[in-house]
């Protein structure tokens, strides 16, 4: 299984090699700071009204209505084996095209942009939580925080899922 | 006119201009082959088709076009403006061809032999040398492409000759209209178009039909007629206008939503005018998707006559409304299940021609189609008047492939047991042919129809033929919905598979009542299945339990299974635009789609298809089977039902409730005598009734309790005095009784029972059914394990007990495989009692199997059938039994049973 990943892997780091820079937006999930490459990024969104799918796996928190275009949106929280976000808090999302269909991604905060030079990128830590590794792309070293990079195809694919 | 021809006019017209182009092309890049042999293709296919649809004419002259073009192509002719301009020539005589074909919708007569005489002659090699000689013909050629050639580069092109030369010598026959008139003609034409509607064009064709005079001249006017007339659009595009129509749909409702809660508002009258006229565009579009099902008709015939002459039948297929327009998308998806329909037709429904003059029938069997509109569905029938649906043959196959049991099929409506056909893995045919009968058949025919939001329905009379009814939405892509609240969340339920809607209430005068929790509701003397929404969709409602009692059903009909939804509110209907789910929750098949209503929220779509199988209907003969399987397989020890009841005094009696078909209240009054014994009608038949025991007679008055007792088509009833209970126990008959018709007592809801031998009254009603009735001793048997093989499950319940009674341990299963897998499983027993006649691997080959080396080749075999003839006794030795048991001679097989095992014990 990771094998069969491996060379993917290596073409995805490519882009990160030598010198140059990437864009990020910004998000918090529990206190830890995430990127997704700006251009995936579709929309932020505030609260919204999300219906409830029954019988969904539990990540999917429901489906919302973008203007005029329905997007499931996916609690990132569970997806990373996170407690679920206290029913006070709101929370805001970023909407992110995948094969056509629009996601909500569902997380605490949404922060600035930033552009983050390849140099201080670098693979996830082989000891990172399996399901982390599974779902990022690396880190960025910034000046008092990590930021990890979420793969959004992989953050989406929940054939991999094992049953919770 | 005739689709193909318009077809092939629409196509050889677009080839045709699209070859203009590239001849010209050609003459300034006379070496560019790619080029070449794309205009040899198209010349190809306008000669391909015209010789297919019997053009010879154009044919003809098209494939001496060909053969320059081919010379060309080869290299062996260079590419000079002059043979490009006979090219182009005969180009135009096959336009002016198709201009009167358009017109007439014949071949105009004439011929072409001069033409193509100078196009042999170039294609051998002899134009080359006239080209000079020739050269005025070129302008011929190059003044008729400015009009229909777009491209304006084109025009300048033909620079040789710039003199136009009318004098030209013209071509032969019926196309010399060049340039000049070509190009005014085709005006009116687009014209015509403008104007909004097709129609005039075609009454000017029908109006000119007539004249055939001047024909020529006014040619080429209609060949840009019918180009003009229907344009090829992508049905991406065509999609894709429908989802924005659907969008737009969507955001009037919402708006029209927000109008209702503002009374007085200036939006009024614009906003009723967007309506309105959203209304008619979504129409429109609509109609764009629209196609007769007449083409997925197209193939039918040729089907049904292949298939009258493989199995050597007469059938007369008749197609009605084969105009009746559907979404193409419907269109495509119900185009199989029909073919499979008809060939099912042909092969399952209607006889064989001396079949049917032998039932009064006409030799020449019809199978009808006939398809129609019904308030925004389409019924499509499918009807023969062949032999029926046989109620029989079909109660034989789903017992032979385990769908139901006996017992179950003789409490079954012949509606229900025809419904059996469309069960999976089922066939009538008796034998496979290479035309059906592969139990692959009607099942995905009702799945396919029933995945597009449709219904299908069967009439069928024995001897008179069946009709298939299938109901179908008109479009996939807008239903009306109706819209249900359960647990506080909202849900669509499409207003196709609604019936009615049922409010019930502590206070109305419909309950819901449970069975076992099971929640049930009458209806009009029904019971009706209830599914509760929140259960089925796991809604956990956060909020404190209701307190009203008020549930709303909504029933749902899906096939002829009709069940109730249960939902807490229901709000009113609303067009929907049926979406499909993100991929990642495709797999839940409770839903069909999502959407967005009026005021902005998301809502998921119910299929009632999903409900229904999840709530148990299409899946209950699946179920119903893996449950008989692990009763089946479960030793004898473990608990049965029985149904207690209490007759001729004494101790309660018990009877297992496997054993009985049904319970009646028959009114004593209505026995009567024959032969001797006392018989209710029942059912059209006559059903002896048998008291409890010899000494009790039968009152002659009031009601009684009748247990009945069903074997295939032969019912008896045991009259009771009082039906007291069913109850789930384990069957341990502690004392053995000599009484006739006891098995012995039991223990049972802790009083001691009498368990009666359903055998014994058997008997006393059919004297045929078992052997005799006169019990011996014998010698038990302690804890021997019998395994006992027999498909009737009426059998395996009436020896189970006997045998147990005996003192053996019994094991049963309904088929030899079975057996066998118990085998491989390492299972041991003491003998093995086998039924000769079942489905599967028979009796005989069981034990030949088994003899065959396998880890049971010395365990004892017994057989027991209906079959019992010194013939069959020697076949069955010869398969490798150790003895021969008729099927009804209960102590026989005890008998044999102590006797083989005694020898086995010797030996």
């Amino acid at each position: 299984m990771m094998n069969g990943k491996m060379p993917v892997r290596r073409s995805e780091d490519d882009q990160f090699q030598g010198e140059g820079s990437h864009d990020y937006v910004t998000m918090t999930i529990a206190e830890q700071v995430f990127g997704i490459p700006v251009l995936q990024v579709q929309d932020v969104l505030g609260q919204q009204r999300i219906t409830r799918i029954p019988l969904a796996p539990p990540e999917v928190a429901g489906s919302l209505n973008l203007r005029g275009r329905i997007v499931t949106a996916i609690d990132v929280r569970l997806r990373l084996n996170l407690p679920p976000r206290p029913k006070d808090k709101p929370g805001m999302s970023i909407v992110v095209d995948h094969q056509g269909e629009l996601y909500s991604l569902m997380v605490d905060m949404v922060g600035e942009v930033l552009s983050l030079s390849n140099q201080d990128f670098e693979r996830s830590p082989a000891t990172l939580d399996p399901r982390w590794r599974e779902v990022s792309l690396g880190i960025y070293r910034l000046n008092n925080q990590l930021l990890v990079v979420l793969d959004v195809p992989r953050l989406l694919n929940f054939a991999s899922l094992e049953p919770a | 006119m005739d689709d193909l021809l318009s077809e092939f006019l629409t196509e050889t017209t677009e080839n045709l201009s699209v070859l203009d182009v590239e001849l010209v092309r050609l003459e300034r890049n006379p070496n560019d082959p790619e080029l070449l042999s794309n205009i040899f293709r198209l010349v190809h296919t306008v000669k391909g088709t015209c010789g297919f649809l019997g053009l010879p004419r154009l044919e003809k002259l098209a494939h001496a076009g060909e053969n320059v073009l081919g010379r060309f192509r080869d290299g062996e002719l260079p590419v000079t403006p002059n043979a490009v301009s006979i090219i182009l020539e005969s180009l135009d005589t096959i336009k002016g061809l198709l201009a009167v074909l358009e017109a007439t919708e014949a071949e105009p007569p004439g011929d072409d032999s001069e033409l193509i005489e100078r196009l042999e002659a170039m294609a051998e090699g002899h134009g080359l040398h006239s080209d000079d000689a020739e050269l005025p013909s070129e302008p011929v050629a190059a003044a008729p492409e400015p009009p229909v050639v777009p491209e304006p580069a084109v025009a300048s092109e033909p620079a040789p000759a710039p003199l136009p030369e009318p004098s030209l010598p013209p071509a032969p026959v019926a196309a010399p209209a060049p340039a000049a008139p070509a190009a005014p003609a085709a005006q009116p034409a687009v014209a015509e178009r403008k104007d909004g509607t097709g129609l005039p064009a075609v009454a000017e064709r029908a109006s000119r039909a007539d004249g055939t005079a001047g024909e020529d001249r006014e040619a080429p006017a209609k060949e840009s007629a019918v180009a003009a007339q229907t344009i090829r659009v992508n049905v991406d595009l065509l999609e894709n206008l429908m989802t924005m129509v659907s969008e737009l749909v969507l955001t009037r409702n919402q708006l029209l939503q927000i109008l209702r809660t503002q009374k007085e508002s200036e939006f009024a009258a614009p906003l009723q005018r967007l309506n309105h006229v959203t209304s008619e565009l979504q129409e429109g579009v609509m109609k764009t998707r629209m196609q007769p099902i007449g083409n997925a008709w197209a193939k039918l015939p040729r089907l049904v006559r292949d298939l009258a002459h493989e199995l050597g039948r007469k059938i007369d297929l008749q197609m009605l409304g084969a105009d009746t327009e559907l979404d193409r998308q419907v269109l495509e998806l119900i185009k199989d299940p029909l073919t499979h329909m008809v060939r099912n037709s042909a092969d399952h429904g209607l006889e064989s021609p001396s079949e049917r003059l032998a039932a009064g029938k006409p030799e020449t069997g019809r199978i009808t189609l006939n398809a129609f509109h019904e308030g925004g569905h389409i019924i499509i029938e499918i009807s023969d008047d062949g032999k029926g649906l046989s109620i029989e043959k079909i109660k034989k196959k789903a017992i032979e492939n385990g769908l139901a049991s006996e017992i179950e099929l003789s409490g079954m409506t012949e509606q229900q047991v025809q419904q059996f056909i469309m069960k999976p893995g089922f066939s009538t045919a008796a034998n496979v042919t290479s035309v059906s009968g592969r139990g692959v058949g009607m099942d995905v025919v009702k799945t396919n129809i029933e995945k597009i939001g449709g219904t299908i329905e069967m009439k069928s009379v024995q001897g008179r033929g069946t009709t298939f009814i299938i109901k179908i939405p008109l479009t996939l892509a807008i239903v009306s919905a109706l819209i249900v609240e359960c647990a506080g969340e909202r849900f669509a339920i499409p207003q196709i598979s609604v019936l009615e809607l049922v409010r019930a209430a502590a206070d109305s005068e419909h309950t819901i009542e449970r069975l076992k929790g099971t929640p049930v509701l009458r209806l009009r003397d029904r019971l009706l299945p209830l599914v509760s929404l929140k259960y089925l969709l796991r809604l956990d409602d956060e909020r404190e339990e209701d307190t009203n009692d008020e549930t709303f059903i909504v029933v749902a009909q899906v096939g002829t299974y009709t069940f109730g939804i249960m939902v807490d509110k229901v709000f009113d209907t609303e067009e929907i635009v049926v979406k499909p789910v993100a991929p990642i929750l495709r797999h839940i098949e409770m839903f069909s789609g999502n959407t967005i209503l009026g005021d902005g929220s998301v809502i998921m779509i119910l299929d009632p298809n999903g409900i229904a199988s999840a709530s148990g209907e299409i899946s209950m003969a699946d179920a119903m089977r893996s449950e008989t399987k692990t009763v089946q397989t479960m030793r004898h020890e473990d608990s049965m039902a029985l149904l207690l009841f209490k007759a001729g005094g004494g101790a309660p009696k018990a009877v297992p409730l496997s054993l009985v078909a049904r319970l009646e209240d028959v009114d004593m009054t209505s026995l009567e005598l024959s032969n001797g014994m006392p018989v209710v009608q029942y059912r059209g038949s006559l059903m002896p009734l048998v008291p409890i025991d010899t000494g009790f007679d039968i009152e002659s008055e009031g009601r009684k309790p009748v247990l009945v007792f069903t074997d295939g088509d032969r019912s008896m009833g045991l009259v009771v005095d009082e039906i007291v209970d069913i109850v789930e126990e384990r069957l341990n008959v502690q004392l053995k009784t000599e009484r006739q018709g006891l098995m012995g007592s039991a223990i049972i809801a802790g009083r001691a029972t009498d368990v009666i031998d359903a055998g014994f009254y058997l008997t006393q009603a059919y004297r045929d059914w078992f052997g005799s009735s006169n019990r011996e001793a014998y010698e038990e048997e302690r804890a021997k394990r019998v395994l006992l093989v027999d498909d009737s499950p009426f059998f395996r319940n009436l020896l189970t007990p006997l045998l147990s009674v005996a003192g053996y341990d019994v094991l049963t299963v309904d088929s030899a495989s079975e057996a066998l897998n118990l085998c491989e499983q390492g299972e041991q027993f003491d003998v093995i009692v086998s039924d000769i006649e079942m489905p599967g691997m028979s009796g005989l080959e069981f034990a030949q199997t088994i003899r065959r080396g396998t880890r049971w080749q010395d365990t004892p075999l017994i057989a027991l059938s209906s079959y019992a003839t010194t013939r069959d006794l020697d076949r069955g030795r010869q398969a490798g039994f150790n003895d021969y048991v008729a099927k009804f001679d209960r102590d026989a097989l005890l008998y044999t049973l102590s006797q083989t095992l005694s020898e086995q014990k010797v030996a």
